[in-house]
């Protein structure tokens, strides 16, 4: 099998600021094969997305590529290539794939112009040639009523299928090698499934090369033939996908396929990669935590319940019409003290509308919430007021829900200010630094800007913000989906440990199934705005009863073993 | 964790370092921006300098007549009398025999008294420059200083009715923007109200009501110039409510209104700002249009616009000085003061994800 694609001593950085320059892809080598996959692998910042985007060269303006870098094609440097030479090139022989379909489609133009426009600009067919042919493609990527969808825009058409014409364009040249950047990451998990088998299809018929950006090693065991491990831009393992994942020789590889929450085992903490980069244990091995985490007991009595909870959302259609939107039907459930709650669901099944309802951040449209003897939702705002700091939310994108504006310390202290925790503001501070401690960041966090941290350092400040409040319930809206893997598996450890410290009780809304059959005790599976089905998480898993959930289960992508 | 919390004493926790405030990072960007600094420094000077006329330090005296009437500047030389050149005047002037009237005029007796009263009376009419550093007015007054002690009116003119402007605007938009539903429907009447009728007609109703003034100038160009500000806050103050880090602060018992003015107002000043610097030069020039058209500052006062007008008569005469210095004043300013604001709004408004 020869190379279609060799990279070679990859450079690239980035000019910032006059002065500035950032190194994002340190001399990287790798190959892509002839009619194989070849994963590249790593979290945010690794600089996988460069490397590829590299090799067609659609690299922002302020990006220097090193001079000795080598991207050969067809017994060409495409780096040394005229712009009109690799013009030619994106889009017929390499052509790519975005993550978010949204965004990567016009929104103006119809899907079916959008594809044709490739076709034309490439292969200058005729317009009757090029409407059977954008047909031909429509139906080849699986979107159904081709025929009335060509004309559609892109909003009236889901993510899943708006993925599906996007690789429509990308394949409508019969390029050699597609690169897929992340083309699952935005979609729920179901659609994921159906994206990764067309991707898998059209490989095997068409015979190109596939080279797939992902941070998910789930997704890549299932998908590739070669794995490129990526981190801080350089290689750090590169080869088949089955010794990748049998055998990984970097340490790197290893936290990274061990800090991801398994389906099989549930020990007491998460490994993180420090385990692994800077081993504790005996002769240089990570102490990995065997002991498997317990179910709590359940108490008679619930902490919290809800009672028929609704909300409608009226939309106006016309002068007078309005349609009635149910985002959440009916759901009525308990919830006993220091025990998790999972909801899980895909996108539009309501279960971010029920954590909302549930602290009355969003007005229920009927339904009650019984919390210490009272119905919170009756309460007037006045008496919510010593309810709220009861009932606590983290929310889903730690770069939004921090104030850009406010200084870590005031961001800890405003709640206590509020609700007229500690004695002084000096009180009031020294708690803010004990928090800061105990969600382990450095003192000198209390008077930066949240810009200055990372995704998971903001997460652990969103956290430090609600422990002064010593909330009873805390809600986690996706709190740790926007997160990389391995600050996923530190931001677990620490909600567990927070958990068991402080008696908390939690309502784990997610995605992420590996991640709330890790969290949670009891589950709530979703769809539509209904509960489709209940019980305990091990029960769920185990033996699911709703068609849905066996649905959204066997989605889960289950990395190289189940592919094998 | 109480336990674990308090045992944390104040004392024992060593004060980290302030990091660089967003306004301390703001100032480094502008510090790299050379077209940003030069226009600061512009500004700046003439910030300065309108605080020096305000004190009297500069250009106390501008309407005291130090030259002759229409007085060239330096740089041009005197005015060479006509005297000579003029064939007409040289004519009166070698025709006119001076004619005795004293036998007919009955007040002629009386001429010698007055001339011995007037004598006793001391006139000291101080001689009169040919020319001025940028010439005079039809009075003799120094152009120079005039368009100083103007700039100061001007000025404080446009800034002060930017900052009522700012202040309607942004408590207007940041009420419809935040509350939204029927408080909203109603400040979104009041807006389009103010704006279906023309700028001008409306400057012109306020006029005739409230009379000349500065203070006048400064409520009527504040009245009418908020619509804009309101508009633009009203939109990020809706893009904002919904923000998670918004959300977060409902979900700690913040109230409203800490919401609207400390969580939410901080992350769109830099609009606001923005907004305000061209609401300064746009009402600025807003001035001297109203002036020029003699609804500004009083007669006793001078600014860019008052100096423009009169400048329109003198100019038929071929003394264009008074123009040239209120133009060069204004357009410098202006200038610089809209590029000191585009390297603001760069400064201020980073990506700072």
């Amino acid at each position: 099998m020869s190379n279609l694609v060799s990279v070679r001593d990859l450079r690239v950085s980035f000019r910032l600021g006059k002065t500035r320059v950032v190194e994002a892809v340190k001399g990287v080598s790798f190959d892509v094969p002839e009619n194989g996959t070849v994963a590249l692998v790593g979290e945010s910042g690794s600089g996988k997305s460069v490397s590829a985007m590299s090799i067609v060269r659609l690299l922002p303006e302020n990006a220097i590529v090193g001079e000795a870098s080598r991207v050969e094609f067809g017994g060409r440097n495409l780096l040394a290539e005229p712009v009109d030479v690799l013009r030619a090139i994106r889009g017929k022989d390499i052509s790519v794939v975005f993550q978010e379909p949204m965004t990567s489609l016009n929104p103006v133009f119809t899907v079916g112009d959008q594809i044709a426009e490739v076709l034309q600009l490439h292969l200058g067919l005729s317009r009757k040639q090029t409407a059977d042919r954008v047909l031909e493609l429509m139906n080849e990527v699986g979107i159904p009523h081709a025929k009335e969808r060509v004309n559609a825009y892109p909003h009236e058409l889901s993510g899943g299928q708006q993925q599906r014409v996007m690789i429509a364009i990308a394949i409508a040249c019969e390029p050699k090698l597609l690169i897929a950047d992340e083309p699952t990451t935005a979609l729920d998990v179901t659609v994921q499934r159906q994206i990764l088998d067309l991707i898998a299809k059209l490989q095997a018929k068409h015979r190109m090369s596939v080279l797939f950006i992902s941070h998910d090693l789930g997704v890549v065991g299932e998908i590739a033939d070669r794995v490129v491990v990526m981190r801080d831009g350089q290689v750090r393992e590169s080869g088949d996908v089955a010794t990748i994942f049998a055998a990984p020789q970097d340490a790197y590889t290893k936290a990274l396929l061990a800090c991801r929450p398994r389906l099989d085992v549930k020990p007491k903490r998460l490994p993180v990669i420090d385990d692994f980069m800077k081993p504790a244990g005996a002769n240089g091995l990570p102490i990995v935590v065997t002991e498997q985490r317990v179910a709590r007991a359940t108490e008679e009595t619930p902490l919290i319940e809800a009672i028929g909870l609704r909300k409608e959302y009226r939309l106006k259609t016309g002068l007078f019409a309005r349609k009635t939107v149910e985002a959440v039907k009916e759901a009525s459930f308990r919830i006993a003290r220091g025990r998790t709650l999972g909801v899980v669901g895909e996108s539009g099944s309501g279960k971010t509308t029920v954590g909302m309802l549930l602290m009355r951040l969003i007005d229920a449209t009927a339904g009650q919430v019984m919390y210490d003897g009272r119905d919170l939702l009756s309460l007037t705002a006045a008496e919510m007021m010593a309810y709220r700091r009861k009932i606590q939310i983290i929310f889903q994108n730690p770069y939004a829900s921090l104030n850009p504006r406010f200084t870590v310390g005031q961001i800890l202290t405003e709640p206590m200010k509020i609700h007229g925790i500690g004695a002084s503001d000096d009180d009031r501070f020294s708690q803010a630094v004990a928090s800061i401690k105990r969600v382990g960041l450095p003192v000198d966090a209390i008077h930066k800007y949240p810009h200055e941290f990372s995704g998971g350092q903001r997460q652990r400040i969103a956290i430090a913000r609600i422990l002064s409040m010593k909330p009873e319930i805390l809600i986690c809206d996706e709190s740790v989906s926007a997160l990389d893997v391995s600050v996923q598996a530190t931001v677990l450890n620490l909600l567990l440990d927070l958990q068991d410290e402080f008696g908390m009780t939690y309502v784990f809304i997610s995605h992420d199934l590996a991640v709330v059959k890790y969290m949670a005790d009891d589950m709530l599976v979703m769809s539509k705005g209904e509960i489709v089905e209940r019980g305990l998480s091990e029960a769920i898993y185990e033996n699911p009863q709703h068609d849905y959930t066996k649905k959204l289960l066997g989605s889960i992508p289950r990395g190289y073993q189940a592919a094998a | 964790m109480s336990a674990d919390l308090t045992a944390v004493s104040a004392a024992a926790v060593p004060m980290p370092e302030r990091s660089p405030g967003v306004w301390k990072a703001a100032w480094r960007r502008l510090k790299n921006d050379r077209v940003g600094m030069v226009s600061l420094v512009i500004v700046l000077a003439f910030l300065l300098l309108i605080i020096a006329a305000a004190l009297r330090l500069v250009a106390a005296d501008w309407q005291k007549e130090v030259g002759v009437p229409n007085a060239p500047p330096t740089f041009m030389g005197p005015r060479v009398e006509a005297v000579t050149n003029d064939p007409l005047s040289a004519m009166v002037a070698k025709d006119a025999k001076p004619v005795d009237l004293s036998d007919i005029d009955p007040l002629a007796p009386k001429y010698k008294e007055w001339e011995e009263r007037a004598a006793k009376i001391q006139i000291s009419d101080p001689p009169k420059a040919d020319t001025l550093p940028f010439g005079g007015d039809r009075l003799g007054r120094d152009v120079l200083a005039k368009a100083i002690k103007g700039a100061e009116i001007s000025i404080f003119v446009g800034m002060f009715a930017a900052v009522v402007a700012t202040l309607i605007g942004t408590l207007l938009g940041a009420l419809g923007g935040y509350i939204g539903g029927k408080v909203g429907d109603f400040l979104e009447w009041v807006y389009n109200v103010f704006t279906s009728i023309p700028d001008i007609l409306l400057i012109f109703a306020f006029a005739a009501v409230f009379g000349r003034g500065i203070t006048t100038v400064v409520l009527i160009l504040g009245l009418v110039g908020w619509t804009g500000m309101y508009r633009q806050v009203r939109a990020e103050y809706i893009k904002h409510r919904s923000r998670e880090y918004v959300r977060a602060a409902e979900a700690i018992g913040v109230s409203h209104f800490q919401r609207m003015f400390v969580h939410i107002l901080p992350n769109v000043s830099h609009v606001v700002l923005v907004r305000m610097s061209l609401l300064v030069v746009g009402f600025i020039k807003a001035e001297v249009i109203l002036s020029f058209l003699g609804l500004g500052v009083p007669v006793d006062q001078v600014s860019w616009g008052t100096m423009l007008s009169e400048a329109q008569a003198e100019l038929v005469l071929g003394h264009w000085w008074q123009l040239a210095a209120a133009t060069l004043f204004m357009a410098t300013f202006v200038t610089a003061f809209a590029l000191f604001t585009d390297a603001l709004r760069d400064a201020l408004d980073p990506k700072l994800r």
